[in-house]
């Protein structure tokens, strides 16, 4: 056809675990991808392919059961497919699971759209015996039926053909609706053209069906959407009393029962069982007697934990080791070679430095993303959520939190990310905003340096503590969002365990690929940017009367002969310049302009500039107490000198404060960008950042006051 | 009249009706669980909550407290 899209737009969707991500993979990677598209929205991805002569852009929603709107994953995915105007939209279903899988089926054929369906994962299925007629499928649905085994790759080529197909013939394919009972036909028809009176130019007819349809479904984003056509309301809502009433069950019921009744008629012409019993289902059975045991359930999911953590850890030392050595030559070298001065300092002190300090963990993150995939791609992260949950749900927490939640130690920022498993918006929301609470492994050598500093004899109880102080705070952050910020309705933990699989190789590889590449943008970006502005507040202004005069008297001596006195003299008086410029600088103007804030916490004006560096990474908290103490910027955690001047500066009890403000005061700058990506907005990465300082001002005002009444 | 939540280990029922409200009958049906499906309780959690259950060949979690609200009928 002649006025067809240059670009044809493909959708896929289906049912979580339907196998439509590993199949979207295969199908890009086959066909070399042309372009790679930044995720739209929380879980949308796109990618551009060629088929045949034709360029495809094809999208792959989130897995959704329904179109009902109740999820922002089925949100997200019903108003791509209501407003992008796909030219094809790929149901994949999950063959091994046909009834279940065809619920969507029926809601995706009242959008009146082209459609193709994909009977995923037919090998599974054959193999136990099951025949499936895509012949008559394909009539009673109204599209293509083909018969596909994503993971291997098979029935690809014809899903590609179908497309091409299916576009080519879009507009003039007529299309298979579901038949509702008399009753309900009659009350859907009645709305139907009272919403194409109310709507007569911008919908076509399907659409008005769909809206009718759901309008009596009690759709809530439908309804208000038209609350202001009060009488369509009202005859919707009597429309649903007379059908409740005749049918003594309630209207959405009727709905679903019509649906389930298309499914059954459908199953029995097409599909065949020539004998009963699974391999898969019993495989699952045995794991599960295993993972899911009532006595060794827990232990072995903490076991898998340690694993996790363990091995992100120790193995991620050494490939971080490596990164670590080659910044730091790679720093020496642009030392060497650039001449003295701003931009030299610039790019020494303030890029590689910043970048090269975050650019470590990526091994880290890696690894870690490595036994993510390897948990939830086998089916075990499902189970591990379904053996919490009842703890998990005790403190205001959905079971599924659980995994973010121990990511946490490790890093934020995909821990965060890991948050998106989680359906309900409310859970998933507090499970967001208290993950800063769980200590991170950035915030760690803050502690190694305070523990050694002032308790050295318990160090590695204290750093212990803090540990057990973040999964506290944790928990009292969740029953305080849970009660008084995300008020409402406990949500249900309805949730599919899938048969346990073997992941491949690629899809965990690609996994690690997509993890590891986001990080590293975010490093080009947020993590660059604030380490050049916290570079120049702590370089500028460069010249002030206190410095001058410093450089007078430093100019003055370096005129005597050269002894022992003058060189002391000479370094005494370059620590003080160092010092006089931090505090001259526009980091020392604002950090003693917010110091009378930290006041009642007895915190100095050094500690704040700490405080307010180790936003850009809690890294830098250390760093900037050795700039700051002018120790070089050399100094580890290990250092015993810091360790000793820093123990002159603040009493014991100050120290916990600040450790314990240190442990929950506002994320980092990289976690907060993701806080904003992953709530999709700027008021709760805001939220965040108030809810934890207010949290961490508390307590640490609470240790002050509290234990200034012992002391 | 019996609920889902009391159903036994390993038993089989059949499904009919769910009494909750319009959100949680349409998460419901949209899972299979709906009027007319045979339900069977595969697994306990170690508190005994949630559960697993094996409705239309697969299996779903569900809390005891959304589990009361779906009645059942022994086969």
């Amino acid at each position: 056809m002649s006025d067809q899209p240059s670009i044809l737009k493909v959708a896929f969707v289906g049912n979580p675990n339907s196998g439509k991500t590993a199949m979207m993979n295969k199908l890009v990677s086959g066909k070399a991808p042309v372009g790679n598209y930044p995720r739209v929205t929380v879980s949308t991805r796109k990618e551009s392919i060629q088929i045949g002569d034709k360029k495809a852009v094809i999208a792959d929603l989130p897995g959704i059961y329904s179109l009902n709107s109740l999820t922002p994953e089925e949100k997200v995915a019903r108003d791509f497919l209501l407003n992008e105007h796909s030219d094809v939209i790929v149901n994949v279903l999950d063959a091994g699971n046909l009834e279940r899988s065809l619920f969507l089926s029926t809601q995706l054929i009242e959008l009146g759209r082209p459609l193709i369906f994909v009977l995923n994962m037919i090998d599974e299925v054959e193999g136990r015996g099951i025949d499936i007629d895509t012949q008559s499928m394909s009539q009673m649905l109204g599209g293509p039926v083909v018969k596909a085994a994503g993971r291997k790759g098979t029935g690809l080529e014809e899903l590609t053909e179908q497309i091409l197909k299916v576009a080519k013939e879009s507009h003039t394919k007529k299309r298979s609706f579901i038949n509702f009972d008399m009753h309900v036909e009659n009350a859907v028809q009645r709305v139907q053209d009272l919403v194409n009176e109310l709507h007569p130019n911008d919908q076509d007819s399907a659409t008005n069906r769909w809206m009718a349809i759901k309008l009596l479904e009690g759709d809530d984003e439908i309804l208000s959407q038209e609350g202001e056509h009060s009488h369509l309301i009202e005859m919707v809502r009597r429309e649903g009393v007379n059908l409740a009433s005749e049918h003594g069950q309630s209207c959405n019921t009727l709905f679903a029962d019509a649906r389930y009744g298309f499914i059954n008629g459908l199953m029995a012409e097409s599909v065949q069982r020539s004998e009963a019993g699974s391999r898969r289902q019993s495989i699952t059975h045995t794991l599960d007697e295993v993972f899911l045991n009532r006595f060794f359930g827990l232990p072995i999911f903490l076991g898998l934990l340690w694993l996790m953590f363990q091995t992100t850890f120790s193995l991620g030392e050494i490939p971080m080791d490596w990164i670590d050595g080659g910044v730091g030559d790679f720093g020496a070298f642009v030392s060497a070679s650039l001449p003295e001065g701003m931009v030299h300092d610039l790019i020494v002190d303030g890029i590689i430095a910043g970048v090269g300090g975050t650019i470590i963990f990526l091994p880290n993150i890696v690894i870690l993303f490595f036994f993510m995939a390897l948990y939830s791609e086998s089916g075990y992260l499902a189970r591990a959520a379904f053996l919490m949950d009842r703890v998990m749900h005790s403190f205001g927490l959905h079971g599924k939190a659980l995994i973010p939640m121990v990511m946490g130690f490790g890093c934020n920022v995909p821990a965060v990310m890991a948050a998106r498993t989680i359906e309900s918006d409310r859970a998933r929301m507090i499970t967001i905003l208290v993950n800063p609470f769980m200590l991170c492994a950035a915030r760690l050598p803050v502690f190694i340096l305070f523990a050694g500093a002032f308790f050295a004899e318990t160090a590695g109880t204290v750093v212990f503590a803090m540990y057990m102080l973040s999964i506290m705070g944790a928990m009292l952050g969740s029953v305080i969002l849970s009660r008084f910020v995300f008020p409402g309705e406990n949500e249900a933990f309805v949730m599919e365990l899938p048969p346990y699989r073997l992941p491949t190789l690629r899809s965990i590889l690609s996994h690690m690929w997509d993890k590891g590449m986001n990080f590293l943008k975010k490093i080009a970006g947020i993590i660059l940017v604030g380490s050049i502005v916290l570079w120049f507040a702590q370089e500028f202004p460069q010249n002030s009367v206190a410095l001058e005069k410093i450089d007078q008297e430093i100019s003055q001596i370096q005129t005597q002969p050269e002894d022992q006195a003058r060189d002391e003299e000479l370094s005494a008086l370059q620590l003080r310049r160092g010092e006089e410029h931090l505090s001259g600088s526009y980091l020392g103007q604002i950090s003693q302009f917010i110091a009378p804030v930290f006041a009642p916490l007895d915190f100095n004006w050094k500690d704040t500039v700490a405080i307010l560096t180790g936003l850009v990474a809690k890294e830098v908290v250390v760093a900037s107490y050795a700039v700051i103490y002018s120790q070089g910027e050399d100094e580890d955690a290990e250092s015993d000198s810091l360790r000793s001047v820093l123990a002159g500066t603040m009493t014991p009890l100050v120290a916990i404060a600040f450790m314990v403000f240190a442990l929950f005061y506002a994320p980092c700058l990289a976690t907060i960008a993701t806080i904003r990506s992953e709530t999709g907005s700027w008021k709760w990465a805001g939220f965040s950042v108030v809810f934890s300082t207010m949290v961490a001002y508390s307590l640490a005002f609470s240790v002050v006051s509290i234990g200034g009444l012992f002391m | 009249m019996k609920t889902l939540k009391e159903l036994k280990l390993g038993e089989t029922a059949t499904i009919i009706g769910v009494e909750a409200d319009t959100i949680s009958q349409n998460r419901l049906s949209s899972m299979g669980v709906i009027k007319g499906n045979s339900i069977t309780l595969r697994n306990k959690a170690p508190f005994g909550d949630p559960r697993i259950y094996i409705v239309m060949d697969y299996e779903l979690t569900l809390r005891n407290q959304d589990a009361q609200m779906v009645q059942i009928e022994a086969n």
